[in-house]
């Protein structure tokens, strides 16, 4: 008897790989390799733990040449937005975790400091910040401003030469283990960010716990009391929240891409356990209606795929605008989360220890919903560009 | 230093691998191949030893028009320059060609204090190309090492063998081959990754080799696959049935297959 011919990857068939440069696939290649190496063997442990090495993966990751990876000069590789965004992919498909530490070290801290800092900010922080050796963090969302910034508490009071600045920040990634904090801050003028080296007197950074979802990724509060900086602290060439929204529109388009790896993590080891799981007397992935399942979140993972590299595309030619961002992080994080709760149920039971990554990527997804703008936020910047009616307050 | 490193170009151990119906040769055409892993071991031991000190490491190969996937990812790893051998005629070589080819490049390119090489490769397993190889070039032969260290111009390596470890020195010029336990090969670097296309790398024909087609290729041969077939699918293994004699009837069975 013929063998049935070998089936087909999802991201196989709608042959996305041809509309990828040599170079940014080779990139990819690479952050696959680590990840398997890695992170598969012990992201199930560091989940159920609450856990991760975050010094450790960051020197890892910083020989890699993955934090700043598509930032030019102080030690950055330089490569293109799209081996950036391919990059997130795979270490999401590790774990969002993972990608967090990575997103929130590069595209916020460092891009911070790499867009509206003075060349001696620069030049302390960045080439460490590559290197991981330096870990930092980006503390904008308080306990009562998440989606609206605007009202933040936290002040900068100037005293003399130097500002002190007072406050908290609460949800703030990699805190607890950062070396430097970029934290924005409202002024008697403008909003205005702060680089804030965390061992300055009065800055503090306890570690929240009892998460249900991001367990292998550090979450902390910022306490800022009375902390006193040099007037050279202050990030020069920004003022005003676009400031911080700039960087938060890096860090979307990385997830863009990222929440597609948890999604073909999640599918990809649905279908293998669809094949091999005996159900009456037929594989699982026998049935009709498991085979609709997969086809549909084939179809997905295929789409959102063809959308981020779009976006790709349109970024590496400097002509992304902030709405598509919206476009690919809103389509893309829903559908993750979709693909991941519909192979929790082809997985049963197994689908809900660490034994199987599927249901830690779903819960991940829940805060990846959230943070970097939550759904309905990024509905309401597509909703203003395509009636001109701002609809946030 | 200067140092050459030997690299092949194998099928993906993955994939499934086949060979050509028409001449009984490991098919490359339809399966995707890449460096040898056991020369990644290589790469990454001249890299080691070329960043300790100075000097350049240049990777060869010898291998159809995909092989230069091999060379790039030693570029990408941080090797200097590539020199890729190919011609039409080398198709079907077997270890002795191959060492013939590799030898000439290698004198080609220059007089190298040292050349590396893997243990074997992964798709061939044979292990031989490296002392043929050494022979050909006169140079002294230390394989399967473990441990690398070179001091002025003495290489020293560990061997660790079934009931011995050894330790022997060489003077250089040498020839290493080197096992999967004498270091932990690097990921790319993504700056290496963009630096590797800007690296020169030289394809050299059997004429600016000056050897003969006849000398290599399936024709001149000395060993040739017959025939091949795939192995048969497992068969159905046996189920005992517990009646309270299950733990002895186990034993019984380890024991017939002498794993007890
Ligand atoms: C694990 C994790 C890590 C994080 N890391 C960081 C970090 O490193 N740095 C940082 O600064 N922040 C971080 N955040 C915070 C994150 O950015 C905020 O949680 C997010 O902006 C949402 O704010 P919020 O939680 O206060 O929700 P809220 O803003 O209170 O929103 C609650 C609900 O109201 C909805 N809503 C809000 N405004 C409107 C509106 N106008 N119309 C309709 N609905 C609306 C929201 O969509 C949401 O459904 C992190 C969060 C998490 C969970």
């Amino acid at each position: 008897m013929a063998r049935p011919p070998a089936p087909t990857a999802p991201l196989e068939l709608f042959g996305t790989d041809a509309l990828i440069g040599e170079e940014d696939r080779a990139i990819r290649d690479t952050v696959r390799r680590f990840v398997e190496d890695r992170i598969r063997p012990e992201i199930g442990e560091w989940y159920d733990t609450g856990s991760l090495p975050a010094r450790d993966l960051a020197k890892e990751l910083g020989q890699l040449g993955v934090l700043g990876m598509h930032l030019e000069g102080y030690g950055c590789a330089g490569t293109s937005g799209t081996a950036y965004g391919l990059a997130c992919m795979e270490l999401e498909a590790g774990d969002s975790g993972l990608r967090s530490l990575v997103s929130v070290q590069g595209s916020l801290a460092m891009f911070a400091i790499w867009k509206h800092g003075s060349e001696e900010q620069k030049q302390e922080w960045l080439p460490r910040m590559a290197a991981g050796e330096a870990i930092g963090c980006f503390g904008l969302t308080e306990p009562d401003f998440g989606s609206n910034p605007a009202g933040m508490r936290t002040r900068a009071r100037r005293d003399g030469d130097d500002w002190v600045l007072t406050g908290n920040k609460m949800w703030i990634t990699n805190g607890s283990v950062a070396d430097v904090a970029v934290v924005w801050a409202q002024t008697d003028d403008r909003i205005r960010g702060f680089v804030v080296p965390t061992d300055t007197p009065g800055f503090s950074a306890p570690e929240i716990k009892r998460k249900l979802s991001l367990r292998a990724s550090v979450t902390s509060e910022l306490v800022l009391d009375e902390v006193r900086l040099p007037g050279s602290a202050v990030l020069p060439e920004v003022a005003g929240l676009s400031g911080p929204l700039s960087c938060l529109n890096e860090a979307r388009y990385g997830i863009v891409f990222g929440a597609l790896g948890a999604a073909r993590d999640c599918l990809e080891t649905t279908i293998r356990y669809a094949q091999d799981r005996q159900i009456f007397d037929r594989s699982l992935a026998s049935y009709q209606l498991t085979q609709a399942k997969l086809a549909d979140m084939t179809l997905e993972l295929g789409k959102g795929m063809l959308l981020a590299l779009h976006l790709g595309r349109l970024k590496d030619e400097e002509r992304l605008a902030p709405e598509q961002v919206s476009l690919g992080k809103l389509n893309n994080v829903r559908e993750a989360i979709a693909i991941a709760r519909e192979c929790r149920t082809i997985l049963g039971a197994a689908g809900i220890t660490t034994e199987y990554p599927v249901m830690r990527h779903a819960n991940n997804l829940e805060s990846v919903l959230t943070y970097e703008g939550t759904s309905e936020v990024h509905q309401l910047v597509i909703g203003k560009a395509v009636t001109g009616e701002a609809a946030f307050r | 230093m200067n140092i050459v490193v030997c690299v092949k170009y194998v099928p993906d151990a993955q994939a499934e691998r086949t060979f050509n119906a028409s001449d009984n040769t490991t098919d490359r055409e339809n399966v995707d191949g890449l460096l040898s892993e056991l020369d990644e071991y290589a790469v990454e031991a001249a890299l080691k030893l070329v960043e300790a000190g100075e000097g350049e490491v240049t990777v060869v190969t010898v291998g159809p028009d995909q092989a230069a996937d091999a060379i790039k990812k030693a570029l990408q790893m941080g090797a200097d320059k590539g020199v890729h051998v190919k011609d039409d005629a080398i198709h079907g070589s077997d270890a002795i060609a191959t060492s013939l080819v590799l030898a000439e490049a290698i004198k080609k390119i220059g007089s190298p204090d040292l050349v590396v090489t893997g243990m074997a490769s992964t798709d061939g397993t044979m292990g031989v190309v490296p002392t043929m190889l050494a022979e050909r070039l006169g140079l002294p032969a230390v394989t399967y090492a473990s441990e690398l260290t070179v001091d002025g111009a003495k290489a020293t390596i560990r061997r660790d063998g079934d009931v011995s470890t050894q330790t022997i020195e060489a003077t250089l010029p040498a020839l290493i081959s080197v096992t999967d336990q004498i270091n932990e090969p690097r990921y790319p670097s993504f700056k290496g990754i963009m630096a590797a296309k800007k690296k020169p790398v030289e394809e050299w024909s059997l004429a600016d080799l000056g050897v003969e087609a006849g000398q290599v290729g399936l024709d001149a041969a000395w060993t040739k696959v017959e025939a091949f077939a795939a192995r048969p699918p497992r068969s159905q293994g046996e189920i005992v049935t517990d009646e309270g004699d299950g733990g002895k009837k186990l034993a019984e069975f380890l024991a017939s297959r002498k794993f007890i």
